[in-house]
Order: structure tokens, then C-alpha cells, then sequence
């Protein structure tokens, strides 16, 4: 019984990964390798050193963007939070960030700032600030009035009432808000290097595909995937030990 | 009351139930007897499995062991001879009242107008009549369960199963639905079974009350108050017999309580 | 936000924006941001251009048969994972899986196996949103109030009666919550899916605008997108409000 959910993920896992290598041996495309196929180019990717200089080189667009988006974004979403006539004033723009496709905008920051590592930043930030901003505000607006009440009642400065109470209160809707930031800016790193220039993960991806190397195309695709998943987990689980017993009920996009 | 030779005639019994929950034992070797026509409370501390005992009469849950049987015939799963009133109401959000009301002769397969004409009967007998179109997010507490009640009713079960019906109105409420239920029980020939963690609830509603300890759940008393249900509804709670089988039930509870 | 006791609306601001836009237009600061109104013209002489309508209706197809297979598929999905713990186990991995993962990343994939065209931006559009679509219709199930669910038994429910006159509707907050979030990540699909793919419906336009530096149609095209894309949010968060008051109290 412990075991039973191992188990049923390895048989789920066995079962995708198991038509895959059908699949790919059929073929159903031409395009399409097996899983095993896939793995072993993977493999050569990972000896080779390949992956590794490709990911320093897509994740420094990711981090910039993601530490920028966070501090900004964060910033603005309490302030949001705190003051009626700053929200009236900016929070329609990331109500409308938020549903827009703001993909769209990455052919006008090609044309203003260039090709390089300055669009791609730009590119994450703008993926990455919406949620983060909202849901910081929504966190602090949502804030229990009672314990604000409370810290009025016994006296606190609005200061004290701001840092002892609002933002631990908030903090792990902030930090959900985050989780989906970074989310976001990983599909926007990727969008970056696949329309921008190919660098990095994106070059592989590129590069192979062009070449017809469609195994190491799929590993390549793969990797991220699997970082990207793998990263957010690890925030999650963070997630969950560090706000224990808080109520988690966020904005999500 | 119905005499037949020695024993009383019982709508409702429940035969040597046993129910486990994977190791736990919710309730062991249980044996209880509902007369015809009364209001029989089951009483005790929480986590005695009075819920899960009401849930297996009305056919909700399976008992590992043993039998209930109503009218004689035993029970395999829910029936038309008993309808349930539920703790939290169980209202359809988005239906009327007039649907909700009428929603069990609905599953049962009842033409439109004339499950309405019933349902329009019993939202008057409750006293919810102008409110058939709200819908029960506009409705108090209170309403919610008049609501509750006449779905129950309008199915014309034998047997009203009601779980903590009152636990979630309010005191004042709670006091005019413990009166409207006595003249419920004097009126309509049902036999009602009723659970509660109220000491006082019980002893001011009940025929028999059957007081259930926990761990594992068996009945350790049966009490029939018989001196006070003949009176007048506003004069039982300076009863002299009320004030001590209330005094004597928490007396034998509250060593339960923790 | 109140002004002298008179409660502003709640998207006034954009108002103001827009006329700080229109300055900032005006005094021809940079190329980049030409002047709100002379966007608005040009909007009015492309909206009317076959190659315009070409590609908004190349957009709204491929949107709309993707978030159609989203739906159609995700939420009887979402519904079986809810009742099913076995599905359940299986498949919710692979459903939290993609419904973080960077899709963006899977479109060469699609690119090669189904073409540059319309059917890669439907599956692109389809897997943006199927995720979230299925994984709002299991909570939607796992959420219901188990006394409701008794209670139709007790009244002696048919399975058939059980699942359309109380699970569907009782899921139908989150089902409903869930389609909205999924139509904006979908539209998010299709731009994306359109942006990579760049030789179907809008995508094609920003590489003709943008190469041509034609500023102001280059905006005309993101202004169209942008509203329809928060029209669509708000009438779905209309119609979420509008079963929602019962959401609460299940």
C-alpha cells in the first residue's frame, strides 16, 4: 500500500514512454524517433557537454529576468495592495498584461532593442511580472481584516501593521505568485531563443531540426521540459514546508 | 400505542451491527429497537458513530455484519420507506426551492405538476410559502432546513432519518424547530430517528432515548421519558423529571468529553 | 478610488493611459510609440484590408477548434480523473506535468510532424489550454459536497440522474473557472503557436509589419489583439459570476 503510488507512477511512466517507442518504431513519422532512440542522444548531449554550455547560456536571460520581474514586481503588487489610488491607477495594465498575448510584442522588442540578451530578458519579464504583480496585490488586499484589526487594537503603527502582520500574512500567496512567475518565464526564455536568435537550448532545438538530427531535437525539447518541471516542483515542495498550516488559495492566471 | 401480544411493533431495527472502517471499529454488535410513531433521539459524544449508525438504516453505508430491517423486510440500500434530512441541508445551490422541495419525487420519477402540487403542499406546511423561487443561497439558516424538511416530507416516507438537523441554526431557531417537531411527530404517523449531540434536544423531543458510548460505539442505556410528553410544549423544560434525565445523561457523558 | 466623492470605474485609468500615450505620441519621442490616434486611423483603413480579415479569421478558426478539442477532451477527463482514483493516479503527473512545462519549447515538434500550417497552431492552442481545463473539472468533482451526493441516493438516484442532476452541476463553478483560464492561455497558444509558425494569420502580419517597420500598423494589429483577448477573459468571468454564487456554499 505505501508503495502503491510509486508504483502507479512507474506504470503510467512505463506505459507513456512504452508508445512512444511503439510509435517511434512504427514510425508514425518520419519525424517522430523512439524514446530509446531519443535517450541515447540525450546521453551524447550530456557527455559531450553540449547540454550544459547550452543551458548557461539559456538561463542567463531566465534568471535576469525572473530576479528583475520578482523585485519589481513584487514592489508594485504592495503597493498596489496598500494604496486605492495606485491601484485605480496601474492594475487595469496588468489585468489587461495578464489576459493579453503578450507574446505578440517580441517582433517590436526585436526592433528596439536588437537581437541580444537585452530582448530576452525583456521577453521573460514581461511573461513573468503579471501573475507575479497580481497576485502580490491580491494577497495583500486579501489579507484577513481581523488581524488588522487586531494589530490596530493593540496599538501598532501602520507601519508594524505593514511588516509584522500584512506581509507574512501575504507571503505565501506571494510566493505561489512567484512559482507561476517563474513558469511563465521559462516558456518566455524558450519563445526568446526559438523567435529571437537561436542560442543555447533554442540552437540545438534549431540546429538539429535543420540538419534532420530529430532525436537529439527531442532530447533537447526534453530537457527543458524536464527542467523546467523538475525546478517548479522543487519551488512547490519549498512552497509547502516553508507556509505549513497556511491557508494556499492564490490567484493562479 | 400498538400492542401486538408481548412485543411493541417496531418500524425500524437494527440487529447485531457490526462496522469497520479498514482496522477501525465504528461500531460493534449493535442492537436497537425504533417503535412505530415515536421520536427515538440517538445520543452521544462525538465520534460515537451515531452518524454512521443512521447512515447504514437509511441504506448509505453497508454494515460489515448484522441486519436492519423496516417494516420487517430487511434493508440492502435506500428505499422509498425512508427519506433523510441532512445535518448541512443538501440543497441543490442552483436550484428553486419549489425543485429542491420536489427533488426526491424527481428521482423518483414523478410527473412535473403533480410533484409540484405536493411539493407547493409541503412548502406551505413548513411555512416557506412565497419563497418557492428563491433560491437557497437567499435563505437563512433556518429556511434552509424548513427547505430540507419538506423534501423530506413530500416523498411520504415512513421513516424520517434526520441527522443533526438542527446543529446549524441558530439557538432561537433551533427552539421553534424542537416545537414544530413535536407536533410533527403527534400529527404525522411517522416514525422519526433522530440524531444529536443536544442532551437537552433529546430529552425535550424524544419518546426513547438510546445513548451511545463510543470506542468501539454500543448502546449503553435506553431512557423513556414518560411523565412530561403529555404536557403543554412550553412547560417540559421545568419538568422535574426533564431536569434529572438531563442532569443523570450527563453524568454518565461526560466522563466521554474531552 | 474615489475623486471628490464620485467613484471612478474600475478600467478608467486605461483612459489616462491612453492619453499619456497619445502625448508621449505626439511629441514624436521615438519611432517605436507613434501617436494613439493615428493608430486608431490606421486600424480603421487595415480593419477593412483582405489580408487583416484573412488573418483574424485564420486567428479565431484555429482558436476556436482548439479550445473546442480542449474542452471536448478535458473536461470528461477532468470529470473521470475526479471520480476515478485509479485514472486518477495515472494521469495526474502527466496532467501537473504539462500544465507547468514550458509548451512553448514543444511547437518545433509540432512544426515537423504536422506541417507549417493551421494544424500545428490548433494542437498548439489545444495544449495550452486542455491542462488546466482538465485539472479544474477533477477538483470541480472532488470538491462536491458528499451529503448531496448521498442525498440523491437516499432518494433512490440512478447513476445516470446522480451524474447530470448533481456532479455536472455542482462541478460546473470550477469546470466554468477552468475554461476561462484555459480560453486565455489559448489565445496566448495561438499567438505563440503563430509567432514560430510565421506564415499563417497574424503571425505572417508581424513579419510583414515589423520588417516593413510599419510602426502603426504593427500596433493597429496588437491593440485588435489585446482587446478581443480581454473581451473574451471578461465575458467568461461574467459567466463564471454568474454560477459562482453557489460555489461558496456547496
Amino acid at each position: 500500500m505505501r508503495y502503491r503510488s510509486l508504483f502507479l507512477n512507474f506504470v503510467s511512466a512505463s506505459i507513456v514512454f512504452g508508445a512512444w517507442e511503439i510509435a517511434g518504431r512504427i514510425p508514425v513519422s518520419f519525424a517522430f524517433p523512439t524514446f530509446i532512440e531519443s535517450m541515447s542522444a540525450f546521453w551524447v548531449l550530456i557527455i559531450e557537454g553540449t547540454l550544459f554550455t547550452a543551458y548557461a547560456e539559456t538561463l542567463r536571460p531566465l534568471v535576469i529576468g525572473v530576479v528583475i520581474s520578482t523585485v519589481l514586481g513584487v514592489g508594485i503588487g504592495l503597493w498596489i495592495g496598500l494604496s486605492r489610488a495606485f491601484d485605480w491607477l496601474v492594475s487595469p495594465i496588468f489585468i489587461v498584461m495578464q489576459t493579453a498575448p503578450l507574446a505578440a510584442l517580441i517582433p517590436l522588442l526585436i526592433m528596439i532593442y536588437g537581437i541580444g540578451l537585452t530582448s530576452k530578458v525583456f521577453v521573460v519579464c514581461i511573461m513573468a511580472m503579471p501573475v507575479i504583480v497580481l497576485n502580490t496585490s491580491a494577497a495583500v488586499r486579501n489579507t484577513p481584516a481581523s488581524i488588522i484589526e487586531m494589530g490596530n487594537s493593540f496599538l501598532g503603527s501602520r507601519r508594524d501593521v505593514i511588516i509584522k502582520i500584512i506581509l507574512p500574512a501575504a507571503s505565501p500567496i506571494v510566493f505561489a505568485g512567484l512559482r507561476l512567475g517563474v513558469s511563465a518565464g521559462f516558456i518566455g526564455a524558450i519563445l526568446a531563443e526559438l523567435k529571437i536568435t537561436p542560442t543555447g537550448v533554442g540552437d540545438i532545438i534549431s540546429y538539429s531540426r535543420s540538419i534532420a538530427d530529430y532525436p537529439t531535437m527531442y532530447a533537447a525539447i526534453l530537457s527543458i521540459i524536464l527542467l523546467a518541471v523538475v525546478f517548479l516542483n522543487v519551488l512547490e515542495r519549498i512552497e509547502i514546508t516553508l507556509f505549513k498550516g497556511t491557508r494556499r488559495n492564490y490567484v493562479s492566471d | 400505542m400498538n400492542n401486538i401480544s408481548t412485543d411493541v411493533d417496531n418500524a425500524v431495527t437494527v440487529r447485531n451491527v457490526c462496522k469497520n472502517y479498514d482496522n477501525v471499529e465504528a461500531l460493534r454488535d449493535l442492537s436497537l429497537e425504533f417503535p412505530r410513531g415515536q421520536l427515538t433521539s440517538i445520543l452521544g459524544p462525538s465520534g460515537c458513530g451515531k452518524t454512521t449508525l443512521l447512515k447504514i438504516i437509511a441504506g448509505l453505508l453497508k454494515p460489515t455484519s448484522g441486519e436492519i430491517l423496516v417494516n420487517n423486510k430487511p434493508v440492502t440500500g435506500p428505499g422509498p420507506d425512508r427519506a433523510f434530512v441532512f445535518q448541512d441541508f443538501a440543497l441543490l445551490p442552483w436550484a428553486t426551492v419549489l425543485r429542491n422541495v420536489a427533488f426526491g419525487l424527481e428521482l423518483r420519477g414523478v410527473a412535473k405538476s403533480e410533484r409540484e402540487a405536493i411539493a407547493e403542499k409541503y412548502i406551505k406546511d413548513v411555512g416557506l410559502t412565497d419563497f418557492e423561487h428563491s433560491y437557497p443561497h437567499e435563505l437563512s439558516g433556518g429556511m434552509r432546513q424548513r427547505v430540507g424538511l419538506a423534501r423530506a416530507l413530500s416523498v411520504d416516507a415512513q421513516v424520517l432519518l434526520m441527522d443533526e438537523p438542527f446543529s446549524a441554526v441558530d439557538e432561537q431557531t433551533r427552539r421553534k424547530f424542537q416545537e414544530d417537531l413535536l407536533d410533527l411527530v403527534k400529527n404525522e404517523n411517522k416514525t422519526f430517528l433522530f440524531v444529536t449531540h443536544s442532551i437537552e434536544e433529546a430529552v425535550y423531543v424524544s419518546d426513547q432515548i438510546a445513548i451511545l458510548l463510543p470506542r468501539p460505539s454500543r448502546v449503553s442505556e435506553i431512557i423513556r421519558p414518560s411523565g412530561f410528553r403529555e404536557k403543554e410544549a412550553l412547560n417540559i423544560r421545568r419538568d422535574p423529571e426533564y431536569l434529572d434525565i438531563v442532569d443523570r445523561i450527563w453524568a454518565s457523558l461526560r466522563t466521554y468529553v474531552e | 478610488m474615489k475623486v471628490f466623492g464620485y467613484r471612478l470605474p474600475g478600467m478608467s485609468s486605461l483612459l489616462l493611459w491612453a492619453l499619456l500615450w497619445e502625448i508621449v505620441g505626439q511629441m514624436e519621442l521615438t519611432f517605436f510609440l507613434p501617436p494613439l490616434s493615428a493608430i486608431f486611423v490606421t486600424l480603421m483603413e487595415i480593419g477593412t484590408t483582405k489580408v487583416f480579415i484573412k488573418a483574424l479569421q485564420e486567428t479565431g478558426h484555429a482558436f476556436f477548434v482548439g479550445t473546442f478539442f480542449a474542452i471536448v477532451i478535458g473536461v470528461p477527463v477532468g470529470i473521470m480523473m475526479g471520480k476515478n482514483r485509479l485514472i486518477d493516479e495515472i494521469l495526474l503527473p502527466w496532467v501537473n506535468m504539462f500544465l507547468s512545462a514550458p509548451l512553448t519549447a514543444l511547437v518545433p515538434v509540432l512544426m515537423v510532424l504536422f506541417g507549417f500550417g493551421l494544424k500545428s497552431i490548433i494542437i498548439t492552442t489545444t495544449l495550452f489550454a486542455i491542462w488546466i481545463i482538465v485539472l479544474n473539472s477533477r477538483a470541480g468533482v472532488l470538491q462536491i459536497n458528499r451529503s448531496l451526493v448521498e442525498m440523491a441516493l437516499s432518494f433512490g438516484a440512478s447513476p445516470k440522474d446522480a451524474f447530470f442532476k448533481i456532479y455536472f452541476w455542482a462541478a460546473l463553478p470550477e469546470i466554468l473557472g477552468g475554461v476561462r483560464i484555459g480560453f486565455i492561455r489559448a489565445v496566448k497558444g495561438v499567438i505563440i503557436g503563430q509567432l514560430l509558425i510565421s506564415v499563417v494569420g497574424f503571425g505572417a502580419l508581424f513579419e510583414l509589419y515589423s520588417s516593413n517597420f510599419l510602426m502603426k500598423h504593427f500596433w493597429a494589429v496588437l491593440i485588435v489583439l489585446f482587446t478581443i483577448s480581454f473581451i473574451i477573459a471578461e465575458c467568461l468571468a461574467w459567466l463564471e459570476r454568474r454560477v459562482s454564487y453557489y460555489a461558496a456554499q456547496r
